[in-house]
């Protein structure tokens, strides 16, 4: 045990901070989500990141990243949400798709994809959900058959997070006449190849944050498969491992938030209901649990430790955290909380969009629910 | 920064994780409890044969030196046998504050003695009567007394194996030590209570799915139904970052500042909290059974309340994180951040 940086973390830590200091813009960006301006102004900011090569600060050197270690991630995290950098458009690349193509993709799938994504260029969505395999992925319908080197690809995705604009997406595919768990495959198609059909869904905060994808015979190299077919659902299940795991959500994100949040307590408290303070107390002492436990992972992963089930504590953690973090400051702030950041007299801080967005949190990655399942038969071993 | 436990530590806790699994069975706390003992002196015997009671003694008292890291995993352990004897404010929190004040002291070559602390926020001492000796404070000043010389009232507790005293004294009666770390003594057993609590919540989330693995209802085990599932899995994320919490606490208790007191708060709020939420879900698990002297998790909810207000009340332990927050810089740059660094 040693909870101190060493001076090379040190240094990093103010390297970091120096360059975003400079980079940073100053008026933050229209929502990704939004507008296609938005969108497009993430990717830019993308692409300065990864000027200053921040791109994807753990991934190998030769596929577009520093070669770091997960601590250094970390100060990195730290940092940036410190300096209230953009948002990652690219978050289901670089943190889910990206350790997942580290981990079975060939080299030559590493170099044609990872330097592109580290950069910006090309812009992933995740495309596993369909309307029958929500919560019950195995239950996969959309198709994937080789044709001499070529998938044709049909099928119905759903609820896809920022497919409308991004431009590859990486789907879960079936072999016909395979069952729930075996014959799945993961495989890469553009969102703009003949036979994708991409519609727009609105999120509750009225933004076209997801859609729905359509494939009607799309053709694609079997290059763009990752792992073996067949492989699809291990694959799947380790990506999802990271995603709860560690890269999802930065403990940084919740720090900054609990900032915030006892910043909005010392200017209302003497008009606010006292017994808030507990929660405001409450919600430092989540975030600051949630990020010794991923200094705690991180440190267990660099030992050589691998990522488990208890990943699904993770996940239910921060996404229970974030909901009374921002229900805390909606408290706080009384009857100007349902003002939206368009009202003249809302909070500088949009907590209300931080709530709804918040509430999404039990849902997505696998929900809250079925997170239970796994600890109860993977942590605990009760039986199915 | 490393925040993983080396070899030597994980022996040390394996080797109390023997002992205490070999000597403090479900037989007997209840052999224990029948006579009304709350000390089994073969047992006691082994803990200080093990070394464990002198893990935080400095060498020159007679000790192993070892930190605060060290005797938390071991309190962890005595917490998943909810041991009955006071390791903790003994070896833990006593015997080391004596060794500071005295480091030459008999007692502290005395392998059998306890030694029990009343600490200005303990309106009761534990087992004062069986101790070979009781550290008093007046002033900020320490004193030493043994049993005979104070005055016990006994306080019957819920949990039948902490004896509280009342004690009365007058320090003419008691051998003055001088002035004494009593926010040190505090800290640490908050710690290594904390840490105790870890133990308390796994062990009763443990019983739990043993149980729901056998008992039928329905034509089913109970522990296939998801509403029993839940239970179990929110006791065991409660567990787990409360985890890292006590790590860090008892990793950073030396350094003596505000961000380092929060956090052994911080420690010492969330590991009962999770130890409180487990034992409950246990008894709920468990039915009737659970509610039945016989099956032993009602010995978990006891220990865990009594220690959940024992060494500051949760909004004591509050106001203290609530300091941190309020006089020091928050954000993601904060969280190994020192008091001396940000002055
Ligand atoms: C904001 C957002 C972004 C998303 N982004 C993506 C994306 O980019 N790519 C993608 O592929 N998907 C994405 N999803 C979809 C997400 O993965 C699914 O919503 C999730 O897996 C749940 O599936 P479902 O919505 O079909 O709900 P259902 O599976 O129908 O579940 C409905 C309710 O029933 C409960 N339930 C279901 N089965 C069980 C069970 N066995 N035990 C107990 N309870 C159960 C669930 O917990 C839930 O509360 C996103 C979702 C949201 C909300």
């Amino acid at each position: 045990m040693d909870l101190t940086y060493t001076p090379e973390q040190q240094a990093f830590r103010a390297e970091v901070r120096a360059w975003l200091e400079a980079h940073v813009p100053g008026e933050p960006l229209e929502h990704f989500d939004a507008t296609r301006e938005g969108f497009e102004a993430h990717r830019a900011w993308e692409k300065t990141l990864k000027s200053g090569d921040w791109g994807m600060v753990t991934w190998p050197k030769e596929y577009g990243g520093r070669g770091l270690d997960l601590i250094q991630w970390l100060i990195f995290e730290e940092e940036y949400y410190r300096a209230g950098a953009p948002g990652r458009v690219n978050q289901n690349g670089i943190f889910l798709l990206g350790p997942t193509l580290i981990e079975f993709g060939t080299h030559e799938q590493k170099q044609r994809f990872l330097p592109k994504m580290a950069s910006g260029e090309e812009i992933w969505a995740q495309a596993w959900s369909e309307p029958m395999a929500g919560s019950d992925l195995a239950g996969v319908r959309s198709t994937c058959v080789l044709e001499g080197d070529e998938y044709v690809l049909n099928g119905h995705k759903i609820w896809s997070s920022r497919a409308v604009f991004a431009d590859w997406a990486f789907g879960l595919f079936r072999t016909p006449g395979t069952e729930r768990h075996k014959g799945l495959s993961l495989i890469f198609f553009p969102l703009d190849a003949p036979g994708v059909t991409v519609n727009p869904i609105k999120k509750i905060n009225g933004h076209v944050g997801f859609a729905e994808i359509f494939l009607e015979n799309v053709r694609v190299p079997a290059f763009n498969r990752l792992g073996d077919e067949g492989q699809g659902w291990h694959i799947c299940m380790a990506t999802a491992g990271f995603e709860r795991g560690l890269m999802l959500r930065s403990p940084a994100r919740y720090q900054v938030a609990a900032r915030k949040l006892a910043e909005l307590w010392e200017a209302h408290k003497e008009s606010a209901d006292p017994s808030l303070e507990a929660d405001v107390v409450r919600a430092h002492m989540n975030a600051d649990a949630y990020a010794l436990n991923i200094y705690q992972t991180a440190s267990r992963l660099i030992a050589g430790a691998k990522i488990g089930p208890e990943a699904s504590t993770n996940k239910i953690f921060w996404s229970e955290l974030d909901i009374h973090l921002t229900q805390t400051a909606l408290s706080i702030l009384g009857p100007t909380a349902e003002l939206t950041h368009e009202a003249p007299d809302a909070c500088p801080v949009d907590w209300i969009d931080d709530y709804i967005f918040a509430l999404a949190g039990p849902i997505y990655a696998g929900s809250n629910e079925i997170q239970r399942n796994i600890i109860a038969e993977r942590m605990l071993g009760l039986p199915r | 920064m490393d925040f993983t436990l080396n070899d030597e530590q994980m022996m040390f806790a394996e080797t109390a994780r023997t002992l205490f699994s070999d000597s403090c069975t479900p037989d007997h706390w209840r052999k224990m409890m029948e006579q009304g003992v709350v000390r089994d002196d073969a047992r006691w015997a082994s803990i200080v044969e093990t070394g464990l009671t002198l893990v935080l003694l400095p060498e020159d008292a007679g000790g192993i030196g070892l930190s605060e890291t060290d005797f938390a995993l071991i309190a962890q352990e005595a917490g998943y046998v909810a041991l009955p004897e006071p390791l903790v404010e003994s070896a833990g929190v006593a015997m080391p504050m004596l060794a500071a004040l005295a480091p030459g002291h008999d007692l502290l070559g005395d392998p059998a003695a306890t030694i029990a602390i009343a600490h200005p926020l303990n309106p009761f001492v534990a087992n004062a009567d069986s101790a070979a000796a009781i550290l008093l404070e007046k002033d900020g000043e320490a004193y030493l007394a043994t049993p005979d010389q104070v005055t016990l009232t006994a306080q019957p507790s819920i949990d039948p194996f902490r004896r509280l005293f009342k004690v009365e004294w007058s320090p003419e009666n008691a051998a003055p030590l001088g002035k004494a770390d009593w926010d040190l003594a505090l800290d640490r057993a908050c710690v290594f209570n904390a840490a105790m609590g870890l133990g308390l919540a796994q062990r009763a989330v443990d019983m739990a799915v043993d149980y729901a693995k056998e008992r039928q209802q329905f034509g089913k085990p109970i522990g296939s139904y998801q509403a029993v599932k839940h239970h179990l899995a929110s006791a065991q994320v409660a567990i787990e970052f409360a985890k890292p919490v006590v790590a860090a606490a008892a990793a950073e208790i030396g350094a003596r500042d505000v961000q380092a007191r929060a956090r052994v708060s911080h420690a010492k709020l969330i590991a009962l909290e999770a130890a409180d939420k487990a034992a409950r879900a246990s008894i709920q698990v468990h039915g009737a059974m659970g509610y039945s002297w016989e099956v032993d998790v009602h010995l978990f909810l006891k220990r865990t309340l009594a220690l959940t207000q024992a060494w500051g009340t949760p909004a004591y332990h509050r106001a203290r994180i609530a300091a941190r927050i309020f006089t020091q810089p928050m954000g993601p740059d904060q969280t190994f951040a020192r008091e001396a660094q940000n002055a």
